[in-house]
């Protein structure tokens, strides 16, 4: 499906969404109650068939924090990026999408780990890389201090 | 003193009757077992060393290496450095270990090798217990060794180690039927069990020969059982367990581990000195019938010349074996013998049988 | 209903867990296994990663560009050459700079020799593991030869930093073209050997042939990509799907088995060598006179915007994506590592299966500890 089309049908589906196309790939920003509607009919839908999560990554803006999904579909071979956030800096909390992708379960840990962005209804929601008693707080955080670890130039 | 390269009888009966001569026979015969318990420990210890010097020579062959060529000409005194260094080390006490069957382990697995290697006819003449159940001894005698192993597992007091050898024990007692059964083929050819015997009826052509069929698939069969029998090549998942648990002879250091190590070289000594005597004539050299001027030469060198070379010969197959094939997984080994092995020897033995009945061997 | 229970009850008394802990001659890396045993099947596999955690992605966002190129290298070691490829094509692509055509040949031969090594040294290791320790010293006598290669192109074996964003650091030797020649002679004689050794050999294919299956679905679902994701069918080969550099004038085959068991893998990864090896023969009597290195700014600033590259590294696809906001360092850099995804499906793939297999199924998915916790 062209850009076009893939515009029409994800506004068809979610009409607050908004829709920015890169020299790359088509990027649509969408609420995030509306995310896992949107992601499940992209993925079951027969003409647009996005069965593979390929990139899933956390953003710190410094007024919110930001979730970028990259995704394709092995049939058509078109890919979008969908952007979900929350403003919500103390308690950030969003729905996860691992029981469309299951490779989410690693990634939204990992971004767990990271950002501290939880996720409703993930199986196994606990840190993935780093150790709770060393490190407190969220690393990736443009607001994240650490006098004794981390030496700013 | 008389003493022949080719017939060490005389050379015996001289040491015999002249002890007897000048003692009493009580003191003879103890210094006569004296004399031979020494010989064999020299021997063993000899053969040990040279056997673990090979292993590291062959696998470097193998893996297109040189191996150890820096202690001594040509590395031979490596395996004395290692000696050495596993003598010095830490015999670590467990805590809550049987001691006495702790230590008793390693001695167990030891001693039987020694009683095993004493039957073996090394020349002619140089034999030292030569019984008329040979083979039926040195099978009994060998399978004490599971014992050894499985004490070593319980009484370490550690899960993995029982589990390590508790596999080791079933893989032991599996293969022992096929090797039992696979000599049981000679026996019905040779119509002996005693080993001066048999190796006596090879004189005109080894049993390989002259059980053709039935015979090489028996030793086939025996050179796979025998592997596994000593836990070595591709069947030493116990051991190499230390992926996962570790075997049964984790929790020993120093001279006791160095005992375990020896025992599985002198086994495999021992199981390839068999197949030497019962499969390929022991000490006879390769005689073909009739071809007289050919067999004049083959007399010429000296029998146990002959059957060192056979037996080391058998040896570098079975090294050859352990670094070439991937590991068999535990429950695939065991598959192997009851469905395999197993019936294909006990057709073998029906078959030797029937053609010993014909008569239709050479 | 009671039997049911009674069951459970039951289950709970005879499992065990037990830890393939983060020191383990088999987990080639750092990474602690939690698995759960009944008897001898595993029923579950958890993954503790995390113990080589370096921080790359937040040191990155204090970094240049072409300062990161040199951390790329130490994500996943056997593919170095491919992962400062892509850092460098990103940069590239957000640049709009066109780059020599020189450069396009010489990465692409460069990439292909790090998969053949990196191959090389998954099948010693993988065939060790099974308990064939000949196959380690055959495997890394060829490989010495790749790493020959690249030291006296690149100055170093393994941790190279040759690529650098507009194009390369420095010309190739004068040697390298004869060099690789002489390699390609050799190894064509050689791999055949390594099928000889292991992969007609019964008891290895008893041990992976219906071991550790995953179904295409599965493999696309969990991510896995690279030779894991073909062995199942699953055609992810981003050279041929999104071709960047030379790759779309060059003609290869991308090798697909049906089964997905661990033996299908092992053959892609064996197809795999024969097919760099094409590649490389079509390139390396071609490379075009040029410049090595195309003309760029001393401070390297990316316009404002998000850019993401994929390519092809030796177990999956690496993705890269920089959010820039115009400074001369990103303002977030993500590497999509492929070996994550490829142990997020370890669970899939070994439940069921005996202890035993779990050292199989691992070595076929060959992770590389590194690149999982960056």
């Amino acid at each position: 499906m062209e850009n076009s089309q893939l515009k029409e049908r994800i506004l068809s589906l979610v009409p607050e969404a908004e829709i920015v196309e890169t020299k790359q790939y088509l990027n649509a920003i969408i609420p995030k109650e509306k995310l896992h509607f949107l992601a499940k009919s992209l993925r079951e839908a027969e003409d647009t068939s996005f069965d593979y999560l390929f990139c899933l990554t956390g953003l710190d803006l410094m007024d919110s924090l930001e979730v970028i999904y990259h995704i394709e579909s092995t049939k058509y071979h078109h890919c979008i990026v969908l952007k979900t956030s929350t403003t919500d800096r103390e308690n950030p909390i969003l729905d996860s999408v691992t029981d469309i992708w299951h490779t989410a379960d690693y990634h939204e840990r990992e971004v767990f780990d990271f950002f501290g962005i939880k996720f409703n209804n993930h199986p196994d929601m606990r840190k993935l890389f780093l150790d709770e008693t060393r490190i407190e707080g969220f690393p990736f955080r443009k607001d994240y201090v650490d006098e004794i670890n981390i030496v700013e130039r | 003193m008389p003493f022949n390269i080719y017939d060490f009888t005389s050379f015996t009966q001289w040491i015999d009757k002249s002890l007897y001569d000048s003692l009493s026979p009580l003191w003879a015969m103890i210094w006569e077992m004296t004399i031979i318990g020494v010989a064999f420990l020299l021997f063993y210890a000899v053969i040990g060393l040279f056997l673990v010097y090979a292993e590291r020579k062959v696998c470097a062959f193998m893996q297109c290496r040189i191996g150890p060529n820096r202690v001594g000409p040509y590395g031979i005194i490596q395996t004395i450095a290692d000696l050495f260094k596993l003598l010095m080390k830490e015999l670590i006490p467990i805590k809550n270990a049987d001691k006495f069957l702790f230590n008793l382990a390693p001695f167990i697995v030891i001693i039987t090798t020694f009683l095993a290697i004493a039957a073996i006819p090394f020349a002619k003449g140089l034999h030292a217990i030569d019984f008329n159940i040979g083979i039926f001894y040195i099978l009994a005698v060998s399978s004490m060794s599971v014992i050894g192993v499985l004490l070593a597992g319980w009484s370490s007091n550690n899960k993995y180690s029982l589990i390590g050898a508790m596999r080791s024990g079933a893989q032991i007692v599996s293969y022992e039927l096929s090797v039992g059964l696979s000599l049981i083929t000679i026996i019905v050819l040779a119509g002996s069990m005693q080993l001066s015997t048999i190796v006596e009826a090879q004189a005109d052509g080894w049993f390989i020969f002259k059980g053709h069929i039935p015979a090489i698939i028996a030793f086939i069969i025996y050179l796979i059982a025998a592997t596994a029998e000593t836990n070595r090549g591709p069947f030493d998942l116990a051991e190499a367990e230390s992926e996962l648990t570790a075997g049964y002879h984790t929790e020993y250091s120093g001279i006791k581990f160095a005992f375990f190590y020896l025992a599985e070289f002198i086994n495999m000594f021992i199981v390839a000195s068999i197949a030497a005597t019962v499969f390929w004539g022991g000490w006879m050299p390769f005689h073909i019938g009739g071809w007289e001027a050919f067999n004049n030469i083959m007399d010429y060198i000296p029998p146990f010349i002959w059957f060192f070379g056979k037996t080391f010969f058998i040896i570098f197959i079975i090294m050859w074996f352990k670094w070439t094939f991937p590991r068999l997984r535990i429950d695939q080994l065991l598959t192997l013998e009851w469905k395999y092995l197993l019936p294909i020897n006990l057709f073998n033995v029906l078959l030797m049988a029937f053609i010993v009945l014909m008569g239709w061997h050479f | 209903m009671t039997e049911e229970n009674k069951n459970s009850g039951l289950d709970k008394e005879e499992e065990y867990i037990i830890n393939i802990g983060p020191q383990h001659p088999s987990t080639h890396g750092v990474l602690r296994l939690v698995v759960s045993l009944k008897g001898e099947i595993v029923k579950s596999v958890e993954p503790h990663c995390g113990y080589i955690h370096r921080g790359i992605e937040k040191m990155c966002e204090k970094l240049t560009y072409p300062q990161i190129i040199h951390l790329t290298d130490r994500l996943d070691y056997l593919s170095a050459h491919i992962n400062n490829e892509a850092v460098c094509l990103c940069v590239e692509k957000a640049l709009e700079i066109e780059v020599p055509e020189r450069v396009k040949y010489i990465r692409a031969i460069l990439s292909e020799l790090t998969r053949i090594q990196s191959h090389e040294l998954w099948w010693c290791s993988f065939g060790m593991d099974m308990g064939a320790t000949t196959c380690y010293f055959y495997g890394l006598r060829d490989r010495e030869k790749v790493l020959d290669i690249f030291e006296e192109t690149c100055g170093g074996r393994m941790i190279v930093s040759y690529n650098t964003p507009g194009g390369l650091m420095n010309d190739i030797h004068p040697n390298f073209q004869k060099r690789v020649k002489e390699f390609l002679k050799h190894f064509r004689k050689k791999l055949p050997e390594y099928d000889q050794l292991l992969t007609g050999n019964v008891i290895m294919q008893e041990r992976t042939k219906n071991i550790g299956i995953i179904s295409r679905e599965d493999a696309i679902s969990y991510g896995v990509t690279g030779p894991s994701g073909r062995g199942s069918g699953f055609s992810c080969d981003v050279r041929k799907h999104h071709p960047y550099g030379i790759y779309d004038k060059v003609d290869f085959v991308e090798p697909l088995y049906k089964t997905g068991d661990t033996f299908s893998r092992y053959k892609v990864r064996m197809d795999e060598m024969w097919e760099s090896m094409k590649i490389i023969e079509q390139l390396i009597d071609n490379i075009p006179e040029g410049d090595y290195c195309a003309k760029m700014k001393p401070v390297i600033k990316l316009p404002e915007g998000e850019y993401y590259q994929r390519v092809e590294a030796a177990r999956g696809e690496l993705g890269v994506y920089i959010n820039s906001r115009g400074d001369k360092y990103p303002y977030r850099l993500k590497l999509r590592s492929p070996n994550l995804s490829n142990l997020s499906a370890l669970n899939v793939l070994a439940s069921g299966f005996k202890i035993a297999d779990l050292i199989a199924i691992g070595g076929s998915l060959d992770y590389v500890i590194p690149d999982i916790d960056r």
